[in-house]
């Protein structure tokens, strides 16, 4: 059966005008209606917050739970009902924060969930204080003089989770987020999507430099599995490995040529590329990577369980409760 | 030698942490079992798991009560102690009768033994005020050197087998058949043949021990098993008989099984039981944490799970807020806290009943949710079995309380046949209300329907923000969060639970004894002991606590007094007394982390009968 964005839309959403909420709804929307999983057999479950509340414009399954929980619990989900399509949708407050622990061992375990990291680096539901994305130095209602602290950098924590699969997108680029999410769901295994998003109230600006067309052309670069790492308005730059990192490199300058560029393999085991790739663009000089930058197959946590169980039930003499109870040592009296 | 007739005996094996005390007393209590005996079984080990070798608090020690009839607790006092080092009995002599056998193992009381366990003399009898008559001591450490000499093994090994010998000497003293304990230990040791052989080599050479060279001077015993009916039995600890529980459950409902947990003391068994039984389709994942444990469970069961999450108080801290959202969601999930001491990590290996009023109370808004506790460790099955029964046809979490004491005693428990268990019918949504349905109708009981992914045309959104009773969408109106209160309570009120059952001088007692959960076999032993004397007392136990038995109130208004006897400050007394109306019960409460001392309980209640 075909299905249109039209047949997950519910309700109209309550995020305010302008918020990148809406801009990734839309894209998700056209996402499942592209991957064609039926909505009945969707199941969308996200924690506390401002994008937490994603599920209730969905006409799938779904849950809005509590605070930081929402990766444990699909985890639940997926693991007895292993045919479900499971979305998870997380803030960074309610993914990295509250919900650190759950999204760090879903990651580990590896379980069959697409996992949506809305990054706004704000807390907007409590009304704009520091997330754990929040910069250095941020300047918030409950960091008035500025946060001295470090900010989580979402893949470096997926990494550090041997986590096989993160990409990114920017919530208003609706062709980069469906690419994305299209790969996440193909993905099998814990798929996180990074979607750099701006909350226009509390932290308006905070993406600004790849939150539209313009600047993500000069300012970001579209990573593709096989194909050379070049960006730039005229595609007139490329990255190249120079000693332990990347550098930035002009194409028909010092005798550079495309040849010489790096080429992106999202495939690959060893994550230290990838993380670099990942990393970049925090105001140092390198875009920000967008696009699938790593995707490596590796064996789910649902399919072992499963797998297990049928191992030993072909291996047991006992499967059913009766049979279990003769398992034991037993007397008799007469 | 002279064979002695007894209707009951307690024996009570102690020694290092790492002495195998736990096995000798399991394997003595399977022996007696077997034949007929009725057994209780109290497992009593520290919360080391291995403290310094002959130390005081590295003493580990299990006690079991056989008895010719029906016996309802592990015994306060043993008639026979065993004490494999001298730490052993300076901490454990405190548990023996006056008159009580005790077997010591001499090795183990040399002077450096003497020294860790405090003995200020070299004469640790003495300095205790033990008669050396009623004690059997002997080189056991070196017995069982000589008898596994030649067989090769290391000495490491050889020592392991101490518990063997003191075994073999207990069954000696109580005339057991020796050839049931050698079939345990084939079992157990069915894949290293040659450690069962050294075993059964050392567990014969204690009996003859004690028939060669105690014969003359001491009794043995027998305890002829009368009135047990007639079936196939098992020995079941209570944690187990919960995981058998869920299991028979699921097998009932059809559905699938799940347990999120985290490991914690004195819980953790049940994962273990879960995790083994895959080929029954049991899935149980070990989580990240408690609450990743609940959480996962509501997940569970929101995709059409039997959901269970075990844990003790600590974890219940921990899973309350996701308990929470079961109760606003309406999905069926059991909670089992197997009770602990406490208040924060407490006494993890120790036994209260200090969570009842937090599983009651203990979360954020109105969130009324069933709490049912499991009276012994057979009870645990049917309780389990109840429990999750519960959760599934009326569409909550549902609380199961056990205890470490029940948890991990053991008794004879008779194989239950599950087709004579009642079924279990979730409401699932008719396939007629497609295209009408919304998520917060209910059946005529008051349940919201259950409508699982995968099924088309019931697709909706569940959550943890209030929801409107009509369209299911979120919701802030004051007049629908007060009905939707009202009727979340009502669905839990309109649950129908057995009635209450007095047990006793049903009705002309002048003293109605009370408690709940895993006091039921001390304070039924203190009634009957009681009316032995020529009291008139009655006992009721409660099991079901919410919502309580429709004649809870009838029952605790009708006799002159009542006392409820609780191992906690008075949490059930206080639920009582603000459930029924001018109800002031006298209280006898105690927190020592140990259970109830029968003798103690008769003296307190006499006590208030003369009052």
């Amino acid at each position: 059966m075909e299905y249109t964005a039209q047949d997950f839309k519910k309700g109209q959403p309550r995020w305010c005008p302008g918020c990148g909420d809406h801009f990734f709804l839309a894209s998700l929307h056209k996402a499942m209606a592209e991957i064609g999983v039926a909505p009945y057999n969707t199941a969308v479950i996200s924690g506390i917050g401002c994008s937490s509340r994603l599920p209730h414009y969905m006409a799938t399954y779904g849950m809005n739970t509590i605070h930081g929980r929402a990766a444990a619990i699909a985890t639940g989900c997926k693991v007895v009902n292993p045919d479900l399509t499971v979305w998870q949708i997380s803030g960074d407050g309610d993914g990295l924060a509250i919900g650190g622990n759950h999204f760090i061992h879903a990651n580990r375990r590896n379980i069959n969930l697409n996992m949506i990291l809305l990054n706004n680096r704000i807390y907007g539901l409590t009304k704009g204080q520091y997330s754990p994305t929040s910069p250095r130095g941020f300047v918030s209602k409950s960091s008035p003089y500025g946060t001295v602290e470090d900010p989580f950098r979402p893949a470096e924590l997926c990494f550090g989770a041997r986590g096989h699969f993160f990409a990114r997108a920017v919530a208003t680029d609706a062709p980069g987020t469906v690419d994305i999410l299209k790969a996440a769901y193909n993905h099998k295994g814990a798929s996180v999507c990074e979607i750099l998003q701006n909350c226009v109230i509390f932290n308006n600006g905070t993406h600004d430099a790849v939150y539209n067309k313009e600047g993500r052309a000069k300012n970001a670069i579209y990573v593709k599995h096989g194909q050379p790492l070049v960006f730039g308005e005229n595609n007139e730059f490329g990255l190249v490995q120079e000693g332990f990192g990347l550098k930035v490199v002009k194409i028909g300058e010092n005798g550079i040529t495309l040849k010489d560029i790096l080429v992106h393999d999202a495939h690959c085991q060893d994550n230290t590329l990838q993380l670099k790739l990942a990393l970049m663009g925090d105001g140092d000089g390198f875009p920000v990577a967008l696009g699938v930058i790593r995707d490596v197959e590796a064996p789910t946590y649902d399919d072992a369980v499963t797998a297990q169980i049928e191992e030993v039930k072909a291996a047991k003499k006992y499967h059913n409760f009766a049979e279990l109870l003769e398992t034991n040592d037993i007397w008799e009296v007469k | 030698m002279t064979v002695k007739e007894l209707d009951q005996v307690v024996v009570r094996f102690s020694g290092d942490s790492g002495d195998g005390m736990q096995l000798a007393g399991n394997i003595f209590s399977t022996v007696s079992a077997t034949v007929g005996n009725s057994i209780s079984t109290f497992p009593d080990y520290p919360a080391d798991i291995r403290a310094p070798q002959g130390s005081l608090t590295g003493v580990s020690g299990f006690q079991v009560h056989i008895g010719a009839g029906k016996v309802y607790t592990p015994g306060d006092q043993c008639d026979v102690l065993v004490a494999m080092n001298a730490a052993a009995l300076k901490t454990q002599l405190k548990y023996a009768k006056k008159d009580a056998t005790i077997i010591m193992d001499t090795d183990a009381f040399k002077k450096a033994d003497l020294e860790k366990a405090a003995f200020q003399t070299d004469d640790p009898l003495a300095e205790l005020g033990v008669d050396p008559d009623r004690v059997i001591a002997c080189p056991l450490t070196q017995m069982v050197k000589d008898a596994l000499a030649d067989t090769g093994m290391d000495a490491k090994a050889v020592l392991k087998c101490r518990n063997m010998f003191a075994l073999g000497l207990v069954c000696w003293l109580f005339s057991r058949d020796l050839e049931i304990a050698f079939n345990y230990l084939r079992d157990k040791f069915a894949k290293k043949p040659e450690l069962a052989q050294a075993n059964i080599k050392v567990i014969q050479a204690g009996y003859d021990y004690g028939h060669n060279t105690h014969s003359s001077a001491m009794n043995v015993y027998r305890i002829e098993s009368k009135q047990k009916e007639p079936g196939r039995y098992m020995d079941i600890t209570g944690n187990k008989a919960t995981a058998y529980g869920f299991i028979a459950a699921a097998e009932k409902a059809g559905l699938k099984l799940y347990l999120g947990s985290y490991p914690i003391t004195p819980a953790t068994d049940v994962l273990h039981e879960l995790s083994k039984h895959k080929s029954l389709g049991v899935t149980t994942v070990q989580c990240e944490d408690e609450i990743a444990g609940c959480s996962s469970a509501v997940g569970a069961s929101f995709a059409g799970a039997l959901a269970v999450t075990s844990t003790s108080g600590p974890g219940i801290c921990l899973k309350s807020e996701a308990m929470n959202l079961a109760v606003i969601m309406e999905l069926p999930l059991v909670v089992l806290d197997v009770q602990r001491g406490g208040p924060a990590t407490g006494l993890p290996t120790k036994s209260e009943q200090t969570d009842l009023l937090q599983v009651l109370f203990g979360r954020n808004g109105e969130s009324p949710m069933p709490v049912i506790a499991a009276t012994s460790p057979v009870d645990c099955f049917d309780a389990a079995f109840q429990a999750s029964k519960m959760a599934l046809e009326h569409m909550t979490p549902v609380v199961l309380l056990t205890d470490a004491f029940v948890a991990n005693g053991s008794a004879a428990f008779k194989l239950p046949n599950l087709a004579e268990y009642p079924a279990i019918n979730p409401p699932y949504v008719p396939e007629e209300l497609k295209g009408k349905w919304t998520p917060y109708m209910r059946a005529e009981n008051g349940t919201r329907y259950w409508a699982v992914p995968g099924r088309e045309g019931f697709t909706h959104i569940l959550g943890g923000l209030e929801k409107d009773n009509q369209t299911g969408a979120i919701s802030t109106n004051p007049e629908n969060h007060d009905l939707m209160t009202r009727l979340r309570k009502q669905k839990i009120d309109n649950i129908q639970v057995p009635d209450l059952e007095v047990i006793g001088d049903v009705d002309d007692a002048d003293l109605l004894i009370v408690g709940f959960g895993g006091t039921y076999g001390h304070l039924r032993a203190a009634m009957e002991e009681l009316r032995a004397q020529g009291k008139k007392v009655a006992h009721a136990h409660f099991k079901f606590i919410n919502p309580l038995p429709a004649n809870a109130a009838k029952v605790l208004t009708k006799y002159k007094k009542v006392v409820v006897a609780e191992q906690n400050m008075g949490q059930l007394a206080a639920f009582l007394r603000m459930k029924v109306d001018g109800f002031v019960p006298y209280q006898f409460n105690q927190v020592k982390g140990q259970p109830f001392v029968v003798e103690e309980l008769v003296n307190a209640f006499k006590k208030i009968l003369e009052n």
